[in-house]
């Protein structure tokens, strides 16, 4: 009896809580669904470099210049700019009716103090501030940059697409420190950011900014209107990539960022998917040297990996399908204005006699180069196995160390010798959106400790990105990165092992993706279910 | 009864002391840097270091560990480094998917399971027997996410019956909170019915051999009333004990369940925080798992007292 009664109160309590529970959810227009290749975790893309979260900032922020289709900055947010006949003073003007989420509308004060925050945070902006005197603010919507020498940095680097892209703040958020992560997510830009409905681990929301005020131009890169067409956005966080492909298959999510390349052949075989490549320029292998240990302190032991190499193994291991992949002897990127061969004749063609030749000349003595093996990022695992081999065959002696990514990430900021937990190389890979010119490829820093890890020490090269930035004439720029890849093939910072390149994975009804080196969702359009 | 809860209750405390040094050191022994994963590729070493000062990781670890100590102890397990967002928040907002999942598997795996095991040992050396245990071993063998897969593939790409992947809070609706737990239960479950039905079985068989279940039928009882009276209730210790330890288990390891169905629980923000090196939240984790742990073991040693009249503390 008491049995029965306690089940009983068991199903009404069930069948009440159920009531209680059961609301009424409202409904968006169109909600697109979408795996990005990795989780939102820090949401502020100044305080770090991570694709996602720039990803996150072209969501909801907006930039003052943007890089367009072909590689030229325009005008974003600005309605004109003009620079002085000497070049020193740059005065930009805002459009009209540019606004926060919040309803203010965007002034200059707010533009400078952004471009303050992420000069003082980004590698680029830390070089374009050197060349800044002042900031002067003309009226709400105007301000002026004025400059100690000419530099072809104010443009390229407040148009800059990747990491950190130059995001414009309201004033009181990036009075924030650079060290320190905002709080407030409040943008100009095409999306608002549903704070109180991201759950780290699961989603995180943005629905369309009702009063953003796009361009005329049709988009263009990361430039032109930035017309939104769905009302809300759905970043969904599916770890596995297997359970992505079949939610995308089943039609539960509309797009995939980064579809394992595995996994493509299932992709493309079913009716309902198609693959689309938004990123022609795609990403670029590299093998970093730690140039401040033993045996790659010495540039000729670096050279003679230069000649050990080559870039179709590394490609096949990792990628597979040649649809995918590109052999590019250019440092900065096949295809792009400053790509040039320049300095790479015979290099990178397992050439292992030149090899074994430059590590006698080196007089190396078989110490062992400790390469860090990342084992679970699958564009990268089989990188480290195929440089061992070829080292090997040079003549190199390897102690591969296998570790996931993340212990990587902390190791290679470990400047002790290898034998007592640091390091002497790794493998890992770039958007090329990063690597288009020597002042933007961090691997080219070649300013000792304040470079980046494996601090190259070179003042030619250093001399020679000075004199990029100072540049504004792009011949001139040209033949300054080709000394530059004439200087490193002499005393090698990195070695590029190719470009790859990764399709997205899309339901037919979804279209409109913008041709970027960055995943955006202006112009996107979804019909149907 | 009440001096003894009290004891053990008591005696959690020195086991979470325990834990919280031991997960504590281990993972600052563990290689790894979440200045270095935060800061992002283009970092420089002084970002790293900057980065390093604010998460308060320069000072020396015996510092950390009892500035940590001192916020648990009011009850604050501080700030993730990653979400910008307090650890208890993150863990509140992940409990539910786990404890759904977790209590709709036990509940299906205890009622299949138990009859399962009762009718092997009924039917000891049959075909039914040998079945039984045919799937109990096979329910032990084939990896979790291998039938996870083929569940989705099946009755999600397939037949398009049910969901691939999510969940959605009850509060959203009963059938949307209930279909997307159908194939993760059914996955986890599998392993736990071969469990808890070899453990039935094998104390049930014990207990069939006791002289008072032959007293039982020598009155000529059926075999219905036997088992269920008389075998199961006497058996019911360790399979309760079994039960017990699958709930902790489950709670503690649905991660490879929670990653291949994507269910945001306390499984997947545990790897997330491991891989990411997100100190306060493993810790805070590590803390709740060992908790109940500790806490679901007392409850099974309270249920031995009305499972078995003799047994008393």
């Amino acid at each position: 009896m008491l049995r029965t009664r306690c089940l009983k109160f068991a199903v009404l309590a069930a069948a009440a809580a159920v009531g209680a529970f059961v609301l009424p959810t409202a409904q968006a227009q169109t909600t697109l669904r979408v795996v990005m290749h990795s989780d939102l975790k820090i949401v502020d893309p100044i305080w770090t470099t991570a694709y996602i979260t720039r990803n996150h900032g072209y969501m909801i922020y907006d930039t003052l210049f943007a890089t367009d289709a072909n590689g030229k900055v325009q005008p974003q947010m600005l309605e004109k700019y003009a620079v002085s006949a000497d070049g020193l003073t740059y005065t930009l003007t805002l459009r009209d009716g540019l606004l926060w989420h919040d309803g203010a509308p965007v002034t200059a004060e707010d533009c400078v103090a952004s471009i303050r925050r992420w000069g003082a945070k980004d590698a680029m902006g830390q070089k374009m501030m050197s060349f800044v005197k002042d900031f002067a603010i003309i009226d709400a919507k105007t301000f002026r940059i004025n400059l100690t020498s000419p530099t072809g940095l104010v443009v390229g680097g407040l148009g800059k697409p990747s990491s950190a892209a130059p995001f414009m703040m309201p004033k009181r958020v990036a009075e924030t420190s650079p060290n320190e992560q905002i709080s407030d997510f409040t943008g100009s830009g095409p999306f608002v950011f549903k704070k109180d409905e991201w759950k780290p681990g699961d989603k995180a929301v943005y629905v369309k900014f009702d009063k953003y005020k796009p361009r005329a131009e049709p988009p263009s890169g990361m430039a032109g209107g930035k017309v939104v067409k769905v009302d809300r956005i759905e970043w969904r966080a599916v770890a596995d990539q297997q359970t992505a492909v079949n939610a995308l298959l089943a039609g539960e999510i509309d797009y995939i960022e980064q579809p394992a390349h595995d996994l493509l052949p299932v992709l493309k075989k079913d009716a309902g998917v198609k693959l689309v490549d938004i990123n022609p320029l795609g990403n670029q292998y590299a093998f970093r040297f730690n140039s401040t240990v033993k045996p790659f302190d010495n540039p000729k032991v670096k050279q003679a990996l230069l000649y050990a190499f080559n870039q179709e193994d590394f490609l096949k291991a990792t990628i597979g399908d040649p649809t995918y992949y590109k052999v590019c002897l250019e440092m900065f990127i096949c295809g792009t204005p400053l790509g040039s061969t320049k300095g790479t004749d015979g290099l990178l063609q397992s050439n292992f006699v030149k090899a074994k030749q430059l590590l006698t000349e080196a007089g190396y003595d078989g110490t062992p180069i400790v390469l860090l093996h990342s084992t679970d990022l699958q564009v990268l695992t089989n990188l480290a196995p195929v440089a061992k081999s070829l080292m090997e065959k040079a003549g190199f002696k390897v102690d591969m160390q296998d570790m996931d990514w993340q212990t990587v990430v902390a190791r290679r900021a470990k400047k002790e010798p290898p034998s007592q937990g640091g390091w002497s190389a790794f493998l890992t890979s770039w958007v090329s959106a990063d690597v288009l010119n020597p002042v933007a490829t961090a691997f080219l820093n070649s300013s000792c400790d304040k470079a980046l890890f494996g601090w190259p020490c070179d003042a030619e090269i250093e001399k020679l990105r000075d004199q990029f930035a100072r540049e504004a004439d792009p011949a001139k720029q040209k033949a300054i990165a080709e000394a530059v890849q004439l200087a490193w093939a002499q005393d090698p910072t990195h070695v590029f092992l190719g470009q790859w390149y990764q399709p997205a994975a899309v339901r037919k009804n979804i279209d409109g993706f913008v041709i970027a080196p960055v995943t955006v969702f202006w112009n996107v359009t979804k019909t149907g279910k | 009864m009440l001096a003894y809860i009290a004891r053990r209750l008591l005696a959690t405390i020195p086991v979470m002391a325990i834990v919280a040094v031991l997960v504590f050191s281990m993972l600052r022994l563990t290689p790894g840097d979440p200045a270095a994963i935060i800061a992002g590729a283009a970092a420089t070493s002084q970002d790293i270091i900057d980065i390093r000062a604010r998460l308060g990781l320069d000072r020396s670890i015996v510092a950390q560990f009892f500035v940590w100590i001192g916020n648990v102890l009011t009850g604050d397990f501080g700030e993730s480094f990653f979400f910008k967002k307090q650890v208890a928040a993150l863990i509140a907002d992940r409990v539910g998917p786990t404890l759904a999942l977790a209590t709709t598997t036990m509940i299906l795996s205890v009622l299949v399971a138990v009859p399962l095991g009762v009718i092997a040992a009924w039917k000891q050396g049959t075909w039914i027997d040998r079945i039984v245990m045919g799937f109990s071993v096979l329910g032990f063998s084939v990896p979790v996410f291998v039938v996870g897969y083929v569940l989705i593939y099946i009755f999600a790409v397939e037949l398009s019956w049910l969901p691939v992947q999510g969940y959605q809070p009850l509060r959203e609706g009963l059938w949307g909170f209930l279909q997307r737990l159908i194939l993760p239960s059914l996955t986890l479950s599998v392993i736990y019915i071969a469990l808890i039905a070899r453990i039935t079985r094998t104390s049930v068989l014990e207990v069939l051999n006791e002289d008072y279940i032959r007293t039982a039928r020598a009155k000529g009882l059926p075999d219905r009333v036997v088992l269920m009276k008389h075998a199961l209730r006497n058996a019911a210790v360790p399979i309760v004990t079994i039960i017990g330890i699958g709930v902790a288990l489950l709670i503690g390891g649905v991660v490879v369940t929670e990653s291949v169905f994507s269910i945001p629980g306390l499984g997947r923000l545990t790897v997330d925080a491991v891989l990411a090196r997100d100190y306060p939240t493993v810790q805070a984790v590590i803390l709740l798992f060992s908790a109940v742990y500790v806490l679901l073991n007392l409850v099974v040693d309270v249920a031995y007292t009305f499972l078995d009249p003799r047994i008393r503390y």
